[in-house]
């Protein structure tokens, strides 16, 4: 792995130096700034504007249910925010849903990739069955799980444990992220499992027949050939699932509503909590910009790791 | 019967099993969508009945499927258009004039994604209200195009910079402009990698369920608020819930099922190679 | 007089409103006038509603210049949704479905245009007194009552007539008790009792605050203390904790009225303590499988019976930033009338009628018929009081919410803290305690605490 990265490193410089070279040789001096001004202006205003908004509300006492509440509130908002339990409470299980999701949906979607790599009978018709949790609007997903599956009367689950004689598990008041990690778990399983095969898909069958004569059995040909082979595209599952993951909020919203007690509440639902149940819009808005600040964390330590992968 | 034929059943068998697994939940909703409400919460659950339409029926009776279906595809779509518009020349840019700027300016795009719509919920609200964008396709049609936007430009910026240099700096020996060359040369090129990037929008955009419920009311309601008026009613609603979810996402569903070929290849060429 | 004055308030509003959106509202004005009037209506997916717009034809009949445009969404997404509007001043919505909770609270902000001059055969008076004054606010009325209820117990008569259980006028929590156990048989999917246990303020905390009254207790002290952790709420919720444990159905946590509906509609529950407007639902043979085994009396009591049972109504009201106020005015008066009434009675029978708001109705010989338990919902509605609430004097109004406009997080929050006591996450003590101490951290952050 260490070799095709410098090789390709080496690679990169040398287009690059021989573009450097030819523009200048040509004469022709690229102006990239109209290029990219149109995105990084949109984008920059979109989120300027209302980060600006949100930090003037975070500053004052703004409840929509009570006019009455007004006046400049200082760091009150933050305070207020900071010395709540709860706000601790949802870190933590934002960390823990993202964390064993990324971790359920890599290792699931590498296995699955594996197994689809192998010739079978109908596995065009198996693949379409495998993908097609992505396409679902995740509110139809967390309905489906919680009122036809994990129902604890009704559900298949239940009645299947009943079949064999054991008790229904009431899914959302004992495992309660469980159930959730679950359910995100089942929606993203499909996007790792379709990046990891294409990429598993695009490696050499060349090399894998020299790696097979050299007498290599299927456990090491996994860990020599292919799971090197697949560092880029597992950086690109790991980036991509990190983004949606930290702002999961549907699935909370129809199952379990961030309960019982604070055992599913994560950061965008506490937000969400304060913003439109309490109708406490500085509040919210403090949660905001502690959310802004946390993403930043985020991009700064794990997107600049794996993006480093990526840009090999 | 030989070892490999052997295998290949035994492949063959694990790997339907799995697919059966994972596509279970979405049969069973398939199936709830033809029982009738007393059938469909019967225990233990019944896998032959006789189908009935009824649910449907009733679903078309009280919400106008179509209206919302179309809102979904023509947001989506003209998001993702716009969306794309934005992005092509910002990711041709960065791919092939990289400044020492270029890393952190993708790194900041995406981090802005990492922010909970919720958190600035009040903020654009306020500004929808007085530009008079509320419930209008325009309004979210913005929304999404931007939320797209940074994993747009960042994997359109994967896919520009497979394209392999000499096709371009050939281009460019003939006298082509910087103009001519992205639409000429590198569109063309690599048109996989936008299609699938195209796909995944799409995707995203149909199924965006916070801004769509606050800031449509009834004129440019997508399929996402069609689902918000039956999930959870009162009484019996198993049924009829199974019914809407279905048509809330089966055009999404044959739409990806008919361009999984295409968004693989697009893959394939550009971020996981 | 005091009509004119309301004017010069909403003009207050516009005020505000009019640096941002003038422009915008200038351009639309020139350009409204000249079609016909389009009220765009917000509404919950209960049964009562789907029937109101499945039966709106009629109305359009009668009114070729208005259209009406349906947005029905779920009871937690409207709530959000129609909250955001108002306080906003969007105008997205010409009527809005709304509880006895919000409308005095946003009447005292102006947002809801007052009632004054209703149609000549409106007949005001025959609405329900409890109800209209649940509607009120500073003696004007702020919203026409859609369906009202209060609560009773149900149970299943062939269950407690095999246990051999003689159901009394006016059970105890105790005899509900001894009553689930005598019933309670898991094995063949049936269970003892069904209560609420989903948390939110209009879901289990709406019945526990009206265990919590009948057992004596209450939210807030004179001064808006919380009194969460006090002794009457201890033992009223470890009662309810425990009587669901022991004898409710797998699940209780996540069930709200619908989902108990569902549950005791399939014969799954012996008894269930809930809204009246679920009689009217439990007789109706195409949703339910209980019609003939359907026995009810009254919500059982504690230590006093103020309190016991709740008084809440779905009402449509009219946003004072709506540019359609008369036509929207015409549908709500529609909507709540013994016409419609009339209507729905002939055309989907008298069971389904919307309960609770017409004196009419619980004198019409066709309702008594079809609807047995339609003197007992009267009586429960009428015995209900909002201002004397609980054992001991308390400063709030409403009984099985607080009507402040913090509320909605009190309540949740707290619900949220007994659905953990309730799964055995938290124990009860550790569950009153933080919601003790996070309903005091917000009554402060409101400014009512020091």
């Amino acid at each position: 792995m260490a070799m095709t990265k410098s090789a390709n490193g080496t690679a990169q410089r040398r287009i690059r130096y021989s573009a450097a070279a030819r523009r200048k040789g040509s004469r022709r001096q690229v102006n990239t700034l109209p290029l990219v001004s149109p995105s990084v202006i949109v984008l920059f205003l979109w989120m300027i504007v209302p980060l600006g908004m949100t930090i003037y509300f975070s500053l004052i006492r703004y409840n929509l249910q009570n006019p009455f509440l007004t006046g400049f509130a200082g760091i009150e908002n933050y305070e207020y925010l900071l010395t709540d339990p709860a706000l601790w409470t949802a870190m933590w299980n934002t960390l823990i849903l993202v964390g064993s999701v990324l971790v359920i949906t890599v290792v699931c979607g590498t296995l699955l990739a594996v197994l689809f790599d192998a010739e079978f009978y109908g596995r065009g018709i198996a693949r379409l069955l495998v993908i097609a949790p992505f396409f679902v609007m995740p509110t139809v997903s967390a309905l489906v799980w919680k009122n036809l599956l994990m129902h604890p009367i009704n559900g298949v689950f239940s009645s299947l444990l009943r079949g064999i004689g054991l008790e229904p598990i009431d899914w959302f008041a004992d495992a309660p992220l469980l159930s959730i990690i679950i359910i995100v778990s089942w929606q993203w399983i499909p996007f790792a499992f379709l990046i990891l095969l294409t990429a598993i898909q695009s490696l050499d069958n060349e090399q894998k027949e020299a790696a097979r004569m050299d007498g290599a059995g299927p456990v090491s040909m996994f860990f020599f050939i292919i799971l090197p082979h697949l560092s880029r595209a597992l950086s690109v599952v790991i980036m991509i699932e990190m983004i949606f993951l930290l702002t999961i909020f549907a699935e909370i919203f129809v199952t379990t509503a961030g309960g019982p007690g604070l055992a599913t509440t994560n950061l965008p639902f506490l937000i969400y909590a304060r913003a439109l149940l309490d109708s406490d819009v500085g509040g919210a808005s403090a949660g905001g910009i502690i959310a802004v600040v946390l993403a930043n964390i985020v991009a700064i330590f794990l997107v600049r790791a794996v993006a480093r992968n990526l840009d090999q | 019967m030989t070892k490999q034929h052997q295998d290949k059943l035994m492949i063959t068998g694990l790997a339907w099993f799995v697919a059966v697994v994972i596509f279970f939940p979405l049969f069973w909703m398939l199936l709830t969508g033809f029982k009738t409400e007393t059938e469909a919460v019967t225990t233990p659950p019944s896998l032959f009945f006789a189908p009935t339409l009824e649910n449907y029926e009733e679903v078309m009776r009280r919400a106008d499927y179509f209206k919302f279906a179309w809102n979904s595809i023509f947001i989506s779509g003209v998001a993702t258009l716009v969306s794309l518009m934005l992005a092509v020349p910002a990711a041709y840019a960065m791919a092939f004039f990289p400044t020492k700027r270029t890393k952190s300016t993708l790194l900041w795009m995406l981090s802005t994604k990492m922010l909970p719509p919720v958190g600035v919920l009040m903020p654009i609200f306020l500004l929808f209200r007085d530009m008079g964008l509320q419930d209008t396709q325009i309004g979210l049609i913005i929304v999404y195009a931007l939320m797209n936007l940074p994993i747009v430009v960042w994997m359109l910026y994967t896919f520009f910079k497979e394209v392999p240099r000499e096709i371009l700096e050939a281009g460019r020996m003939d006298g082509a402009l910087p103009k001519d060359e992205l639409y000429h040369l590198l569109v063309p090129l690599s048109l996989p990698g936008i299609a699938s990037t195209a796909l995944l929008s799409i995707i995203l955009c149909w199924n965006e369920a916070f801004w769509s419920l606050f800031l449509t009311t009834s004129d440019a309601t997508p399929l996402t608020a069609f689902i918000a008026s039956f999930s959870s009613p009162q009484g019996l609603f198993w049924a009829k819930l199974s019914a809407a979810s279905t048509m809330a996402i089966a055009p999404i569903l044959v739409f990806g099922w008919m361009s999984q070929k295409q968004l693989v290849r697009g893959l394939t060429f550009g971020a996981v190679k | 007089m005091s009509k004119c004055s309301k004017t010069n308030k909403w003009g207050d509003i516009d005020m505000g409103k009019r640096f941002t959106a003038a422009f915008a509202s200038a351009l639309l004005a020139g350009t409204a006038l000249a079609q016909a009037e389009t009220i765009t209506i917000a509404t919950v997916n209960n049964g009562d509603m789907i029937i109101m717009q499945a039966l709106s034809g009629a109305f359009e009949a009668a009114h070729p210049d208005i259209t009406l445009d349906w947005v029905v969404l779920e009871e937690n997404v409207l709530r959000q949704r129609v909250t955001t509007d108002i306080a906003t001043g969007s105008g997205q919505f010409d009527v809005m479905t709304i509880g006895t909770y919000e409308v005095p609270i946003w009447a005292q902000q102006d947002w809801l245009v007052p009632l004054e001059t209703l149609p000549a055969d409106y007949d005001l008076d025959d609405v329900l007194a409890p109800v209209r004054d649940g509607l009120s606010y500073d003696g004007t009325l702020y919203a026409l009552p859609f369906y009202a209820e209060s609560t009773m117990l149900y149970y299943r008569t062939d269950l407690f007539q095999a246990a051999g259980i003689e159901v009394v006028d006016q059970p105890t929590y105790e005899q509900v008790r001894d009553w689930a156990a005598a019933v309670h048989d898991p094995a063949n999917d049936v269970y003892g009792i069904c209560l609420r246990g989903k948390p939110g303020w209009g879901e289990n905390m709406a019945f526990l605050s009206t265990m919590v009254n009948t057992f004596g207790g209450q939210w807030f002290d004179m001064d808006w203390n919380p009194t969460i952790d006090s002794p009457e709420w201890r033992e009223a919720i470890g009662f309810y904790v425990d009587l669901l444990n022991s004898y409710g159905p797998p699940g209780a946590s996540s069930n709200g009225f619908n989902e108990n509906l569902a549950l005791f509609s399939t014969g799954k529950c012996a008894m269930w303590i809930d809204a009246t407007v679920a009689a009217g639902m439990l007789s109706n043979p195409d949703q339910s499988q209980v019609v003939d085994t359907l026995g009810f009396t009254a919500t059982p009591i504690a230590v006093t019976p103020k309190g016991s049972h709740w008084l809440w109504s779905w009402a449509l009201a009219i946003p004072a930033s709506s540019d359609a106020q008369d036509a929207a005015l015409e549908f709500i008066s529609w909507a709540t009338s013994k016409e419609y009434i009339q209507l729905v009675g002939a055309e989907r029978g008298w069971v389904s009628v919307p309960p609770g708001t017409r004196a009419s109705t619980y004198a019409n010989p066709e309702y008594q018929a079809a609807a047995p338990f339609a003197q007992f919902v009267l009586d429960a509605i009428q015995t209900t009081d909002p201002i004397d609430n609980t054992l001991n004097p308390s400063p709030y109004t409403g009984i099985q919410y607080v009507g402040i406009p913090g509320f909605q997080a009190i309540g949740t929050q707290v619900g949220q803290m007994i659905a953990a006591a309730l799964t055995g996450q938290m124990s009860l003590d550790e569950a009153l305690e933080s919601a003790q101490r996070s309903t005091e951290r917000t009554m402060r952050q409101a400014g009512y605490l020091r």
